[in-house]
């Protein structure tokens, strides 16, 4: 087991290399540079910046010293956020999106697990057609509808919560950006479960159960559930990394100052060390999740167990 | 003692402001948005500062003297001035800060707003020494400034934040990291209390300030925010109680709701389309460039696609500007048929027809409000003309590179805020050397015109240069002015003292909150 866990641990590591590698040059591939604007800059002063971040190098000097960085773990300065450092700006955000994040997969969790089982229990019931329906809703209605949504009803209409802002440790605050962030993910987690249970339910070792006079509770909660949860399991893996990275949309209608927005921002600013962070950040995080769903497998079903 | 305990306890006034993105950078040479700006005039404050009338009021300096024919400035300091430490602060901080800002090492964006100043040219360009720029402490509380030529905006000009002093202890301790909590160390009417990435900065009175007695606000918590639309519900629902914006689609609505609270106001600022004038055949045919310029229905524009949230422009110069009279084209004040007219009569002389229509790409960054005035402009020109306008839209960097490059593009869209009250900061953009004029644009008499300006003491006579020059453009029509920017703010009615400007300019130390 710990052996299986080195070697996917360091498999990981090319990988990580090969993704740095890539998104760095395919940054400084895309036309436009960080210090563009609206207001050009004169020449010489654009030569003194380009200087100070050594953009003046050759690109391989400059990946280079971006490794050599990396390898002291530096993620370099930010282009666009003046006097901060990379690793400070994430460092600075990442616990915002991961509260955000893990309060919205414990409610996908838990509501969504609950609207499957209720769902599966009876298939094409009025209980099931009804809740299929709101869950449909949750999956086709998109973030950006459904957040300023959320606004207008207990912001300004009701007045029970706040519009937006962050205040750490204030729940008020966290509530609505956790919903909107948990919608779409709660109905995919509820479609998921129903359909693996529905299959699960009519496998021939359900029947075997139900022949031996076990009651239905059982059935489900100690036979169904374990393979019904692998699909959801697997969606949750990379799902998971989406969430904890934050979503541009809630975190700009929220103003949350999470993640999220630094990926669009920092692509758009040009702003190559922050992409790399985040790119890497994310890597990383889908590497270890899937580790992850791969333990979560071998515990439910003990044929996927490493050998 | 007892006394003191009966007193009622005030308060802490806290004024929240919407201030769009995420400020760059809180260091006053190294900054270059507008929201960076804004938070720079309440954290340090320069020798000078702008009055809600536009004009340059005494600040950091209590007075100034002029000579030399208006060569020479010299500033005397109000006594007692202290950083926000507690330190005191002297000329030579001022001089220190003007010197940064001139030596290419700093990468100041606004490097070269004090180009008039003796060697500032010279020095930003590489070719001379920071210490050889021609500003110099007089003792502890003196500045004196010598001028290339009389520039009667300088003092316009040290209301910028670019011009501010900087703590240089905190500057040789941290380097370009030291703008931040903790190691700020400013001289305005307020501190940096925190700083929260795309959360908020939050600022707090400043009590070694020169005039806290007066300062109303205890602190000021500003939010950015790059959604005008979020940042309208925490307007409505009580959590700001100034927005930097308001979305153009709800103007109608926010006009009828909360018309009070509705702030609009002429702004330094220009909306404008570009022609490449190195590339065949707008750049040869300036009666194309006029029939293209003709029919298009400014008013329109601005009525049915800005909202009403902008003003018409038929001149390069917005208007507003101090001790300036606004020109325009000469086919302004005509009726929309006669322009019509003279439009298709241009665009026949010119060699196009129907059969043979003129095929152009109109550029604009990705952006839903210039789509539709892209959208509205090339309708204008085929219903009139039968042009054939392609719109191209690129992301804002993609966008920006092009156009600067000249190669690819022919029509572009661009906009240009002033940085400061006076003519020159719109005139000098379409100098040949000048590196924004995207349009490549070059004509001597107009820059000879210029360079008279900036020599000319007499500011009437100035004044008739820069229109000369300002004439010129708008014959030639390198760009197509559509329309001036208007600033557009929702202000709470608690919140006293906000005064609409020009420059958009609110020092949070003139602000206060109504009590109750």
């Amino acid at each position: 087991m710990i052996a299986f866990a080195l070697r996917r641990l360091l498999s990981a590591v090319p990988t990580l290399f090969v993704l740095v590698t890539l998104a760095f040059f395919l940054m400084r591939a895309a036309p436009g540079g960080p210090f563009d604007g609206e207001r050009t800059l004169p020449p010489q002063i654009e030569a003194a910046l380009a200087a100070e971040y050594h953009l003046d190098e050759s690109l391989w000097r400059q990946y280079l010293r971006y490794l050599g960085g990396l390898a002291r773990g530096d993620l370099g300065p930010s282009f666009q956020y003046e006097g901060y450092r990379v690793g400070e700006l994430i460092a600075a955000a990442l616990p915002v999106s991961l509260s955000l994040g893990a309060g919205a997969l414990l409610l996908a969790l838990a509501l969504g697990g609950a609207i499957g089982i209720v769902c599966a229990q009876r298939p094409d019931g009025a209980v099931d057609r009804v809740l299929g329906a709101v869950v449909l809703l949750g999956v086709s209605v998109p973030n950006y509808v459904v957040a300023p949504l959320l606004v207008l009803l207990f912001a300004i209409g009701l007045g029970w919560l706040p519009a937006g802002g962050w205040r750490p440790g204030t729940l008020a605050d966290a509530l609505l950006p956790t919903i909107a962030l948990a919608l779409p993910q709660i109905a995919y987690v509820a479609r998921l479960l129903r359909a693996g249970l529905l299959d699960a339910l009519a496998a021939p070792y359900v029947r075997t159960a139900r022949a031996k006079g076990l009651p239905e509770r059982t059935i489900l909660f100690r036979h169904a559930l374990r393979p019904a949860l692998l699909p959801v399991i697997s969606h949750l893996g990379p799902a998971a990394a989406g969430l904890i990275t934050g979503s541009v949309v809630v975190e700009q209608v929220f103003n949350i100052p999470g993640l999220g927005r630094y990926f669009v921002q920092a692509a758009l600013n040009r702003d190559y060390t922050l992409v790399l962070g985040v790119v890497l950040l994310y890597g990383t995080l889908i590497v270890m999740l899937n580790f992850v769903v791969d333990l979560l497998y071998g515990a439910l079903d003990p044929r996927l167990r490493p050998a | 003692m007892l006394a003191m305990l009966a007193l009622p306890v005030q308060a802490e006034q806290v004024l929240r402001i919407g201030n769009g993105p995420e400020p760059e950078s809180l260091d006053p040479q190294r900054m270059s948005s507008v929201s960076a700006l804004n938070i720079a005039r309440d954290l340090y404050e320069g020798l000078t500062r702008i009055g809600p009338d536009g004009r340059a009021l005494p600040a950091a300096a209590q007075g100034w003297q002029v000579g030399d024919g208006g060569r020479r400035y010299t500033f005397q300091l109000r006594p007692g001035l202290r950083w926000s430490n507690g330190e005191p602060l002297t000329a030579e901080d001022f001089a220190a800060g003007l010197r940064r800002l001139v030596d290419p090492r700093t990468g100041a964006p606004f490097a070269q707003l004090l180009s008039c100043i003796v060697n500032a040219q010279a020095i930003s360009e590489g070719r001379a020494r920071p210490e050889q720029l021609a500003v110099w402490a007089l003792g502890p509380s003196q500045v004196q400034i010598l001028l290339r030529a009389p520039t009667p905006y300088l003092p316009s000009l040290l209301a910028h934040p670019a011009s501010f002093p900087t703590y240089r202890p905190a500057l040789a301790r941290y380097g370009r990291e030291f703008a931040r909590p903790g190691r700020l160390v400013g001289n305005g009417a307020f501190r940096l209390d925190q700083w929260v990435v795309q959360g908020q900065i939050e600022l707090v009175r400043n009590p070694h300030y020169w005039d806290d007695d007066r300062t109303a606000l205890d602190r000021i918590r500003y939010v950015p925010s790059d959604d005008v639309a979020a940042e309208l519900k925490r307007y409505r629902a009580g959590e700001l109680d100034v927005t930097s914006e308001i979305p153009l689609v709800q103007a109608p609505q926010l006009r009828a709701r909360l018309g009070d609270e509705l702030h609009v106001a002429t702004y330094l600022g220009s909306y404008f389309y570009g022609f490449n004038m190195e590339r065949a055949p707008l750049a040869a045919q300036p009666g194309l460039r006029r029939a293209l310029a003709m029919v298009i229905d400014r008013e329109l524009i601005v009525a049915k696609v800005m909202n009403g949230l902008a003003r018409p422009a038929y001149g390069w110069v917005p208007p507003g500007v101090s001790g300036y009279a606004p020109q325009s084209v000469d086919w302004a004040a005509w009726p929309m048929a006669r322009r019509l007219a003279e439009a298709r009569r241009l665009y026949a002389a010119a060699g196009y027809t129907p059969a043979h229509p003129l095929r152009v790409e109109l550029r604009y960054n990705t952006h839903d409000d210039h789509k539709r005035i892209a959208t509205v402009v090339a309708a204008m020109w085929k219903q009139t003309l039968g042009v054939e306008a392609t719109l191209i839209h690129e992301e804002n960097k993609v966008f920006l590179a092009k156009r600067r490059l000249r190669r690819e593009t022919q029509i572009f869209r661009a906009a240009w805020i002033g940085d400061y009250d006076d003519t020159s900061s719109f005139l000098d953009v379409l100098a040949s050397d000048n590196g924004r004029n995207d349009t490549g644009w070059r004509d001597p008499q107009y820059d000879a015109l210029l360079a008279a300006a900036a020599t000319e003491a007499d500011p009437a006579r100035r004044a008739g240069l820069l229109a000369e020059a300002e004439r010129r453009a708008l014959d030639a029509l390198p760009v197509i002015p559509i329309y001036w920017y208007v600033s557009k703010h929702l202000v709470k009615p608690y919140v006293r003292g906000w005064r609409d400007n020009l420059l958009d300019y609110h020092y949070g130390k003139d602000l206060s909150l109504a009590p109750g």
